[in-house]
């Protein structure tokens, strides 16, 4: 009758010990991960070789929307600054060029050269496309699309490559139009309960909401032969509240702060800075 | 005495298996650590090597796979950081330091590719 007692108790024993090596084992695999935080800096190639230019001219840029501004001379003055400190380029010193006049004189040329027959008109544009008016006031981005064609006037371009001795021109179109939208924005409110204790509660309203959306296509082209290389549009906007009053201006450079590393990324290598998590 | 002979062969299995799984695990966790030491000194070429070391060691560990993506991501060798960070996510898909690691690198990928246009 006494027997089973020790063989029960080395049992128990024997089992114990399996269940502690097994938790050591699922200790061992399961250890929780320890995580590490580090600074990295991502290389980001240039997208364009421009080792064969030694100058830019940043030409000027079809530009509408706001009359608050002048878009064409902020955006020519930003970008060379920009370039004059970012790049190994040389910057050109020269006025902003008027290219929706320009655009508005060679439509002139080409209608007039097709109802006189006296000029030859570009072979490099659309016949079509000769026809087409050009909107004097630009407040919209379908006011730009007509313009497009200027820069695939490659003769215009090689001239004014010419002129500055071959350099990589950048020129484009810059819309900065007023915004307004409404809809339920999301905010932090503070509140203390009867006890003094504060509370933030997230509080959704409807709002009328004013400001500016931006939308540059800069576009590359290579002095000496005129031709387009490369382009790139972006697009960025910022809302305030209506009790808000920013001027379009400080707008304007918020604006342009965001997408300056972009086009700057298209001409020399960069480095974005960040932090990432290691893990074990 | 059944029970007592079940509980001899858990025993064995336990003591057999896990520490063979454990040891490809502390092996490549080993490398891992390596590597994040000397990715801490800026020695992410060696750090590099390291992580590559225990995504061979143990294929299954995920947090090699971030770390590889990260030092890739460093070097600039972004598909490859890509494809490391899809694999890490794929090990492990509910981790959150993954998720965002791959979020930060997609960001910035999304902010230099832009709406282009080659001729």
């Amino acid at each position: 009758m006494t027997a089973p007692a020790p063989m029960k108790s080395g049992r128990n024993r024997v089992l114990a010990f399996a269940v502690a090596v097994a938790t050591v084992g699922a200790a061992t695999l399961a250890c929780g991960p320890s995580m590490f935080e580090i600074p990295i800096e991502t290389p980001i190639k240039a997208k364009l070789d421009v080792s064969s230019f030694q100058r830019v001219l940043i030409a000027g840029f079809v530009a509408g929307g706001s009359d608050d501004i002048d878009t064409n001379q902020e955006t020519v003055r930003l970008l060379r600054s920009q370039l004059r400190s970012k790049s190994s380029l040389r910057v050109i010193d020269a006025d902003a060029m008027a290219l929706q006049d320009v655009a508005q004189e060679q439509n002139r040329t080409a209608n007039g050269a097709s109802a006189t027959n006296e000029v030859t008109p570009d072979p490099t544009a659309p016949a079509a496309a000769q026809a087409l008016p050009l909107p004097l006031r630009i407040r919209e981005e379908k006011d730009l699309e007509p313009y497009e064609r200027l820069f695939a006037n490659t003769s215009y371009w090689r001239r004014i490559g010419e002129e500055y001795q071959n350099p990589l021109i950048v020129t484009g179109t810059v819309l900065f139009a007023p915004n307004t939208r409404s809809g339920y924005v999301s905010r932090d409110v503070e509140r203390y309960d009867g006890f003094g204790r504060r509370q933030v509660i997230p509080e959704r309203s409807f709002q009328e909401r004013k400001g500016f959306v931006l939308r540059p296509k800069f576009v590359f082209i290579d002095g000496r032969t005129g031709a387009t290389i490369y382009s790139e549009s972006y697009r960025e906007e910022v809302l305030y509240t209506a009790q808000q009053n920013t001027p379009a201006l400080s707008s304007y450079f918020e604006l342009m702060d965001r997408l300056v590393p972009n086009f700057l990324s298209a001409l020399s290598s960069q480095k974005v800075k960040g932090t990432r998590s290691l893990l074990n | 005495m059944k029970r007592a002979i079940a509980a001899c062969v858990l025993l064995l299995v336990t003591t057999a298996i896990a520490p063979l799984l454990a040891d490809q695990r502390n092996e490549a966790k080993a490398q891992v650590d390596f590597g994040i030491e000397v990715a801490k000194r800026g020695l992410w070429r060696e750090a590099i090597y390291r992580w590559e070391r225990a995504i061979q060691i143990d294929p299954t560990y995920g947090a090699a796979f971030n770390d590889l993506a990260v030092g890739y991501e460093h070097e600039g060798q972004l598909d490859k950081a890509r494809q490391a960070y899809e694999k890490a996510l794929q090990l492990e898909p509910d981790n959150p330091q993954i998720r965002q690691n791959f979020e930060l690198f997609k960001e910035i990928n999304d902010r230099t590719g832009a709406n282009e246009k080659r001729p």
